[in-house]
């Protein structure tokens, strides 16, 4: 796999300080991606998913944030990169966020927004017109009927491709999506992510698909890291993680996923147990305080990622090998 | 005539909403019918800008202003449109609690919780500062939240957003409701905490013997969880069944379009999702017929100028708003419900 990554990530830590104290939100996390490839990010809500993204773009704020390790860009080192490499290095890696609208000059038309990578490029306005028009029609809009429109005048759904085009524009390798579709409709969603699959095939484009939905992470994904408090705690590929998952984590995320089946009839268990910390513990695995496996060595000794009898690595002290309840391949 | 035991804790009976603007008089919801039972679970689904909020605030006579409500809706068999503001107030305070989607605007930042919680109780059960206070802890410890005493005196910032959620729930029970609505009370949350506070929900439900609506645009979240289900399109009810029906069999094209739109678990990466194409309809300009016909692919002339009635298949509680619905599909030799957990 790593021979032919074109992203390698390695021991990759960010830290913030907020009010003189210092948070790691990201601990100690390697992986790669490969040329053409999906690799899905989840984990729950501050587990360091977005951090990621803007690391390996370095997009952080300066002010308050460290970040040590190293992440290779087919071999350029970007945490060291000088800014002005770091620009042009944005035509081959772009972002793409939740929210679009808030990432759009709301006074600009859909054709100069789709244009700004462009311009920062400094390519010509011959050359721009072109990429604009075929960047547009990649995501299905005609430049004939949208141009001169405004950022308001499109629906959520068509700001978010309006957003893919302008990442499209400037045709880059690898895309990194921070929850691109957590804001839409079923119907809208899965408009975005067909085109987004389409892209991928058409143009070989690596993505970083960020999201807190199991369902949608296993349609686009190839491999999928799981992240827990900053530290990914298993990492494979999409049925490695979807019928055999190894970290006890891993398992809650997938059980509490709401299934569209409705002859399976949810009874709680009635026990109405206290909310579970969300705390990192002193120590041993950040887990603990919610696993029902862990036993004193959790306590003691920080799991690292070790291969899994199912093939993918996981970083627990008593992984599960037996597949998981009701999941097909 | 209904006995005490059978009698709908609500209904609603030929119910529009009409909101005046610029270009005429909006219908927002159009001819909406549904009764439901005590202990029964209701959800409601659909869209953004399907009108399922605008239900829910209707009933409860919290719409904005110049909503107009036309039809009869009817609270333990009282009539709420009849009654005077203030006494459909008092009413719907005592019976109905309600939980919205972002505590964030329901929770006032600067009062401590524990008096957030107390205060419906002072105001519609004439509870004493002590009794209110002592249910408020013991509420607060019944929807989970640890140290409930300390909890009392914290202000909403302290909490997580699955902690606020929680708070809410106990502040919507306080008045021991008949009925608990939900407005995308979990859409905020994660995953695993939307999985605990749903288990909440549904686990205080049985036990106080409450009837619930649940309303979500993730079909998922009312799959499992309620008995019937009401899809809402454009402002209008288009299928309204036992929910297990519902899912199993769909009959309203548009039901089944969103249920197909949706990625499942049990495919395979990168299976193709089939897409919706067009919009939803602008309520400025209905279509004359069916209101999903533009958007349709089954869609026949007469979808375009004849609204399709409400009809039933054999099941008779399964109703559906579609001139070409999908075959009825044979019931399963095995009928009884798997039940997980
Ligand atoms: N204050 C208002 N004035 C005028 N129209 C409104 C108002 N609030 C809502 N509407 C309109 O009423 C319709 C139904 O809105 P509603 O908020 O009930 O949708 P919803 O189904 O709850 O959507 P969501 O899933 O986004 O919460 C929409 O067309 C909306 O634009
Ligand atoms: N600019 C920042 N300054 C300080 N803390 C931050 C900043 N950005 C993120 N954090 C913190 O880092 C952690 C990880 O956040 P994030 O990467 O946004 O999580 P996710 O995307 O998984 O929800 C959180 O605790 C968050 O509050
Ligand atoms: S290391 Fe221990 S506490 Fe952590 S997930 Fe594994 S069993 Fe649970
Ligand atoms: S009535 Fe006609 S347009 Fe409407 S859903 Fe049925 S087939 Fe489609
Ligand atoms: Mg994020
Ligand atoms: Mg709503």
């Amino acid at each position: 796999m790593s021979s032919d990554a074109i992203l390698e990530v390695q021991n990759l830590s960010v830290s913030f300080t907020r009010a003189g104290k210092e948070m790691k939100a990201v601990d100690d996390v390697s992986f790669t991606v490969g040329a053409g490839e999906t690799l899905g990010l989840v984990g729950e809500s501050g587990s360091g998913k977005t951090t990621i993204g803007r690391a390996l773009l370095r997009l952080l704020p300066s002010a308050n944030t460290t970040a040590k390790g190293s992440v290779r860009y087919k071999g350029q080192d970007l945490i060291t990169l000088p800014s002005e490499d770091m620009r042009r290095m944005r035509d081959r890696l772009q972002m793409i966020f939740q929210d679009p609208l808030s990432s759009f000059n709301p006074r600009r038309n859909v054709e100069d927004i789709v244009a700004e990578g462009l311009v920062i490029q400094g390519k010509p306005a011959s050359e721009r017109k072109t990429r604009v028009q075929s960047a547009l029609a990649d995501v299905g809009f005609d430049i004939d009927l949208v141009a001169g429109r405004k950022p308001h005048q499109f629906s959520g759904g068509q700001c978010q491709r309006i957003a893919i085009a302008r990442s499209l524009a400037v045709e880059p390798e690898l895309i990194v999506c921070d929850e691109p579709v957590a804001s839409l409709d079923v119907s809208v969603q899965a408009q975005v992510i067909n085109l987004l699959q389409d892209i991928r095939e058409n143009r070989n484009l690596a993505l970083i698909f960020i999201s807190h939905d199991l369902a949608v992470v296993k349609n686009v994904s190839d491999r999928v890291a799981v992240l827990y408090m900053g530290r990914i705690v298993e990492i494979g590929t999409g049925p490695q993680i979807y019928t055999r998952p190894a970290h006890p984590y891993t398992r809650t995320l997938l059980e509490a996923v709401p299934v569209v089946d409705a002859t399976r009839k949810i009874e709680p268990d009635g026990k109405r147990t206290v909310m579970p910390s969300r705390n990192r513990p002193q120590g041993g695995c950040a887990f603990r305080s919610r696993c029902p496996r862990a036993t004193d060595i959790c306590a003691q000794v920080v799991p690292t990622l070790q291969p899994a009898p199912g093939g993918q690595m996981v970083a627990c002290h008593h992984p599960h090998d037996e597949p998981a309840p009701g999941m097909a391949a | 005539m209904y006995s005490e035991a059978t009698r709908p804790i609500l209904s609603c009976a030929a119910m529009t909403c009409e909101m005046d603007s610029v270009s005429g008089p909006l219908q927002i919801l159009q001819d909406i019918n549904f009764t439901l039972a005590p202990r029964r679970a209701l959800g409601i689904v659909g869209e953004s800008g399907a009108g399922k909020s605008m239900l829910v605030k209707a009933i409860m006579g919290i719409a904005p202003k110049g909503l107009k409500t036309m039809g009869r809706i009817e609270l333990e068999g009282q009539d709420l449109l009849a009654l005077k503001p203030r006494d459909r107030a008092r009413l719907i305070g005592r019976k109905v609690g309600i939980v919205f989607q972002n505590p964030m605007t329901s929770l006032n930042p600067f009062v401590q919780i524990g008096r957030q919680i107390e205060e419906a109780g002072c105001i519609h059960m004439g509870l004493s500062k002590a009794e209110a206070r002592s249910r408020a802890i013991e509420l607060l410890s019944f929807v989970g939240l640890p140290d409930p005493e300390d909890c009392y005196d914290y202000y909403p910032h302290q909490f997580s957003g699955g902690m606020k959620q929680r708070i809410m729930i106990a502040a919507a029970l306080i008045c021991q409701p008949d009925l608990l609505i939900a407005d995308e009370a979990t859409t905020a949350l994660d995953v695993t905490v939307q999985k605990e506070v749903l288990d909440l929900l549904q686990t205080i439900q049985a036990e106080r013997q409450m009837s619930m609506i649940l309303v979500s645009h993730n079909l998922g979240v009312v799959a499992g969880r309620t008995d019937e289900i009401l899809v809402l399109y454009g402002g209008n009810v288009v299928e309204y069944g036992p929910t297990a029906e519902v899912f199993r069999n769909p009959r309203h094209r548009y039901t089944e379009a969103l249920l197909s739109a949706m990625p499942a678990m049990d495919q395979p990466a990168h299976t193709r999702l089939r897409t919706i194409p067009g919009q939803p309809p602008n309520l400025a300009n209905r279509p004359a017929g069916c209101p999903f016909a533009p958007r349709c692919p089954s869609a026949q002339a007469i979808c375009h100028e004849v609204m399709p009635p409400m009809s039933a298949g054999i099941h008779p509680d399964h109703r559906f708003a579609c001139h070409f619905p999908l075959a009825e599909l044979p019931r399963p030799a095995q009928q009884e419900v798997a039940h997980v957990q």
